[in-house]
């Protein structure tokens, strides 16, 4: 397994933007003194003119990307989710999703994997904030394939889009050649019939080593790749929920708002069933390395097998 | 057009605010009235735009930052033809298109407003974005002086200033009052020239209610080069409305039956006194 290919989604999201500056010359890119960090930087060194520092100012980061897409700009505002989703809120809730603007927010360094830096900048409520908005469109690529395809995604799309990367490399899942990515389409990644994993983000790679392992133990889990969190995908999740009868989800992310609330949403108005969700459990994060926090909040392949198995005795 | 007339079209504006507050039984006349002359010199002289084509690309834009003075916005609209002067009276109500605060389905809107703070920052996002594209429209907007207190000024404040946002026109409000009292009781907002200044503005302070002092301070500001423009306004809330003018009790509160009249009555004065003057 030496050559397994591994990259974070926020340096595909600096990447994707490069490559796709050609392509759509009104792209212009935001950033709140974190391009560095948020890989905007890759985008700003071949494209200076289109890339804009605001400085460390996320609130009027916000307001300006709405007026540059009411003179025809398509912006892609980049910060830490912390601060896109979390400190702007109110910024992205009334100067972009009330007049449905054509703003795309680019957040990087959600959920735990953000690692050392601790709880203070590890966002596990941005998928809550941002899904609460009418028009919102709500993404969470779960590797380098699909991040940039959301990006090329949203770029097409007209209207508010938010989309979450991660901090942490990521195993390569989605390289193959009958991959494709739409809005609102989730993907069955594994067939099977004795449980759903319905998972984003990195939790879809934990999510395939939970099925593995299970396979071991005799149980066939089908897993679902849900990179779009709203609009959801609820055919697919109902479909699989009425053949298997239990569903888990995996999310990066509080268990309060995130994916798994809106899997419960979905199945309780259209397909009850017993649902266990996994992600952090109302707490806060902490400093450690982005494995170490991982396998402590039991979001690693091992640590959904043990819910899974604990869920289906 | 000339001052007589600019003053008649203020002062149907003003008729606008008080018929729309009264029919909505709620709504925000006070700094609506101490706006109702920018409003109406914005609208009738300054910007370059066309009420039978909103949306042209080459118009100016302006923000209502303070967007709970959109009864003196949409009565400026509404006068000069972007809808219907007989459609003020439905403000607030179900159902219709004029809502409390500005959004993106009234004719002549540029952006959604009404959160404190947020409408700077879009305005100078279109300031750029037009410098970006090289496109010759100025943007305006309009902030109240309680406004100031927002953290979020001062960020767009300094990032138009940094940017040399030489076709974007802030404009200050500054009636002296807030919902909680005069200003420099709340949360003292000044100096606001000095302020602006520091943040690499050209700073202008005017007299609000004086069509020649404002006629100089747009020009002034247009020919500004290298630096955004701040236009100070020095106003008096609830201007044109005897009992209104000054009081901070009518921020947000709408004239009753009685109160209509006389307001109505005050500003049917102002109307014989421009008609004398005209003579």
């Amino acid at each position: 397994m030496a050559d397994v290919k591994k990259i974070a989604t926020r340096e595909s999201y600096g990447n994707a933007l490069k490559e796709l500056a050609e392509e759509f010359p009104d792209l212009v890119v935001l950033d709140a003194d974190l391009a560095a960090a948020t890989k905007t930087g890759i985008f700003k060194k071949a494209y200076p003119d289109r890339h804009i520092d605001c400085g460390i100012a996320e609130s009027n980061m916000m307001g300006v990307a709405a007026g540059l897409s009411l003179t025809g700009k398509i912006p892609f505002v980049s910060s830490f989710a912390m601060f896109a989703a979390g400190r702007a809120f109110e910024q992205v809730r009334n100067s972009i999703g009330y007049p449905h603007l054509n703003v795309k927010i680019g957040a990087t360094h959600a959920g735990i994997s953000v690692g050392e830096d601790g709880a203070s900048h590890q966002c596990n409520e941005d998928i809550a904030l941002m899904r609460t908005i009418p028009g919102m469109v709500v993404m969470c690529p779960s590797d380098d394939v699909e991040a940039k395809a959301a990006v090329r995604a949203a770029l097409e799309y007209q209207g508010p889009v938010y989309i979450r990367f991660g901090r942490a490399a990521c195993t390569v899942i989605n390289d193959r050649p009958d991959y494709k990515f739409e809005i609102g389409k989730g993907t069955v990644v594994r067939e099977g019939k004795d449980v759903t994993i319905v998972a984003t983000g990195i939790g879809v790679d934990a999510a395939l080593g939970a099925a593995e392992m299970l396979k071991a133990d005799g149980v066939d889990a089908e897993v679902i790749n849900i990179c779009t969190i709203k609009p959801l995908d609820e055919d697919l999740i109902v479909a699989s929920a009425k053949k298997t009868g239990k569903v888990v989800t995996v999310e990066e992310h509080s268990v309060i708002g995130g994916l798994g609330s809106a899997v419960c949403d979905c199945l309780c108005a259209k397909q009850p069933t017993p649902v266990k969700k996994l992600g952090m459990q109302d707490v806060f994060g902490e400093s450690g390395s982005a494995a170490a926090l991982i396998h402590k909040y039991g979001l690693d392949a091992e640590g959904v097998y043990n819910s899974v198995k604990e869920f289906l005795a | 057009m000339d001052n007589l007339e600019l003053k008649k079209q203020a002062n149907n504006v003003r008729k606008g605010i008080v018929t729309s507050t009264h029919a909505a039984k709620a709504g925000h006349p006070g700094g609506s009235l101490s706006a109702a002359d920018v409003f109406t010199y914005l609208y009738f002289e300054e910007m370059n735009i066309d009420p039978k084509n909103p949306a042209k690309e080459d118009r100016d834009r302006f923000v209502l930052s303070k967007g709970h003075t959109a009864p003196g916005l949409y009565a400026a609209l509404a006068y000069r033809g972007f809808f219907p002067v007989e459609d003020l009276t439905t403000l607030r109500k179900l159902g219709s298109y004029l809502q409390g605060h500005p959004n993106m389905h009234i004719p002549g809107v540029d952006m959604a407003s009404g959160s404190l703070g947020q409408g700077i920052s879009a305005a100078a996002g279109m300031a750029l974005g037009g410098k970006l594209s090289k496109a010759k429209f100025r943007v305006y907007t309009l902030l109240g002086d309680g406004e100031l207190e927002e953290g979020q000024v001062w960020e767009a404040a300094m990032f138009a200033g940094f940017r040399k946002l030489d076709n974007l026109c802030v404009i200050v409000d500054n009636n002296g009052l807030q919902i909680d009292g005069p200003i420099d009781e709340v949360c003292s907002p000044y100096p606001i020239d000095k302020k602006f200044e520091a943040f690499n503005f050209h700073v202008i302070n005017v007299d609000a209610h004086d069509f020649d002092a404002l006629r100089g301070a747009f020009r002034e500001a247009r020919e500004t080069k290298g630096m955004p423009t701040c236009i100070v306004l020095h106003s008096l809330k609830g201007k044109g409305v005897s009992f209104m003018e000054g009081s901070v009790d009518w921020h947000g509160k709408a004239p009753n039956d009685e109160e209509y009249a006389v307001a109505m009555a005050d500003l049917a004065k102002i109307d014989e006194e421009l008609e004398k003057e005209g003579r």
